[in-house]
């Protein structure tokens, strides 16, 4: 799905978190936004997701206008940052939450829906984990928990704040392949929030470096190494 | 964390000794300790409840029951009940949506909120009893309308539950707001961007993850609701046999010497608490592993 932000605005009280901003994110792309804290990505994120309300411009989900769309109408899968499993549920039960809170003309049957979370769980390659809970997982499995609680509602687009910043060096590497490869096998349009310039070079087809409520630059990685737009980008970019 | 067992080589080379857990008293402190602790409770906590079924029980069980066969007492105990059946959901009702506003939501006048919500902490029952007099009492412009329309307020059913309702609002939505400030919104969030509807959220996210802190403040808040006093004693106009409740009947019959009668109903209230303390224990027994599930998060 293409994804369109026009000219989005948004301030809290007197504190502008995003000036306008305006960046077109193609279909299918992994995008990734990069920043230091405070810059606003985070805020982008879930103004695309609608968590929040943007208080100026608009954003476009192929074209049309997402602004009357509620956060279950965009049916945006988001990956929190501390991933938000309900603790209260199994692994499976997490998973199933969006099927389930379907309509009943659009619910899947209970075997559909234990059928797909069993998929689901394959696919992030953690079969036997359906009848634990969050709280007996490990960061890594959390994240991946998410990852396909997130996927189960057949989302238009994938939202990830900040996916493997709570993880370890080398969890976080073998994890960051792991998303790669969940985006190209779906080829959703994936958007990413992080203050790792290598995790978003390493990652993203494109890169949109964001600073004080203002994006820097949006290129691909290769052109935001060799041809930085300003000096913020060649600093914050300098590995 | 298991790179500290790096310094476990060395000290296998060392004698064997049985040394105590470093957070561990010596043995001495430790029953010390436990001594003082266990005086405190039977001096402050079991002698005193235990000589309330001695004393009901002192012409013999048959007599202590006798007494709370008079109309009295089963109304007295029929108005408790009824009272706390009323106030203890509408506060647990008030307090989950107080708590609810005040920890998920952002607006002007939280602070605000928040104090008056502790006020009935802070404010003695009388005068609470006393305030629900003056706006509601038969001679003030209120008060009399309502009585001219057939609904008295003060000295009946409806100033009891007033008073309890108003004494016992902070214990639901106080138990609640520590748990949902430390809950955070993140769950709530993420079942709506599955699409959950708004109430669909708050019944499969929000109130399982508060269940076990309703659970404590609707129990506190019963308690409290049985045993007010202060409050109940100025709105209720004590009227034997219609708006006395038990902590009012017992005091009343103490004071004419009918200690029987007294203690006995007195054991009746305690044992209230003492069931709803043993419920709390069993469906914490029963579901121990939900429990843990839900804090080790």
């Amino acid at each position: 799905m293409l994804i369109e932000i026009d000219r989005i605005a948004k301030s809290f009280g007197t504190t502008t978190a995003l000036d306008p901003v305006s960046v077109t994110i193609p279909s299918g792309a992994l995008v990734a936004l990069l920043g230091p804290s405070g810059s606003g990505k985070t805020t982008l994120l879930r103004i695309l997701g609608g968590l929040e309300y943007p208080t100026g411009g608009r954003v476009l989900f192929d074209g049309q206008d997402a602004g009357k769309l509620s956060v279950q109408e965009r049916r945006a899968g988001f990956v929190f940052q501390s991933y938000a499993l309900f603790r209260h549920m199994t692994v499976h039960e997490n998973i199933a939450y969006g099927l389930r809170a379907r309509p009943r003309r659009t619910r899947p049957t209970r075997a559909e829906i234990d059928r797909r979370v069993t998929g689901l769980l394959d696919l992030i390659q953690l079969p036997e984990i359906g009848a634990r809970y969050p709280g007996q997982l490990s960061g890594g499995q959390r994240q991946r928990v998410a990852l396909a609680r997130a996927l189960a509602i057949e989302p238009r687009m994938l939202l990830l704040d900040e996916p493997f910043g709570a993880l370890d060096a080398r969890v976080r590497k073998e994890l960051r392949q792991g998303l790669r490869e969940i985006h190209d096998r779906t080829g959703l349009t994936t958007v990413f929030v992080t203050h790792d310039q290598e995790e978003a070079m390493e990652l993203a087809d494109l890169v949109v470096v964001m600073s004080m409520g203002r994006i820097e630059q949006v290129g691909r990685p290769q052109d935001i190494r060799q041809r930085p737009a300003s000096e913020f980008v060649r600093e914050f970019t300098a590995a | 964390m298991s790179d500290i067992a790096l310094a476990t080589p060395l000290e296998k080379e060392a004698p064997v000794t049985r040394r105590q857990p470093v957070t561990q008293e010596s043995r001495a402190t430790r029953v010390t300790l436990i001594t003082l602790c266990l005086a405190v409770l039977v001096l402050l906590v079991l002698a005193p409840l235990g000589i309330i079924f001695v004393e009901a029980t002192r012409r013999g069980a048959a007599s202590a029951l006798q007494s709370l066969t008079r109309p009295e007492a089963v109304s007295a105990i029929r108005l408790t009940l009824t009272v706390a059946a009323i106030t203890v959901p509408l506060n647990a009702g008030f307090g989950i949506a107080a708590a609810w506003a005040i920890t998920k939501f952002d607006f002007r006048g939280k602070a605000v909120l928040i104090t008056l919500i502790d006020l009935p902490f802070s404010i003695s029952p009388v005068v609470v009893g006393l305030s629900l007099v003056l706006l509601f009492g038969a001679n003030t412009a209120l008060g009399g309308w309502l009585v001219s329309m057939g609904y008295p307020i003060v000295f009946a059913l409806p100033a009891i539950v007033l008073a309890s309702v108003f004494v016992t609002f902070p214990f639901v939505a106080r138990e609640l707001i520590p748990v949902m400030v430390e809950q955070g919104r993140a769950e709530e969030e993420a079942a709506l961007t599955l699409g959950a509807s708004g109430w669909r959220c708050f019944l499969t996210v929000t109130l399982p993850n508060i269940k076990w802190a309703l659970l404590y403040g609707v129990l506190l808040c019963n308690a409290r609701a049985m045993g007010e006093f202060g409050a109940v004693a100025v709105v209720s106009g004590k009227i034997r046999g219609q708006t006395a409740t038990m902590p009012i009947a017992i005091e009343m019959l103490y004071n004419e010497y009918l200690s029987v009668a007294a203690f006995s109903l007195a054991g009746v209230l305690a044992l209230l608490a003492l069931v709803t303390l043993a419920l709390k224990s069993a469906l914490e027994w029963r579901h121990a592993d939900q429990l843990a599930a839900t804090r080790r998060h």
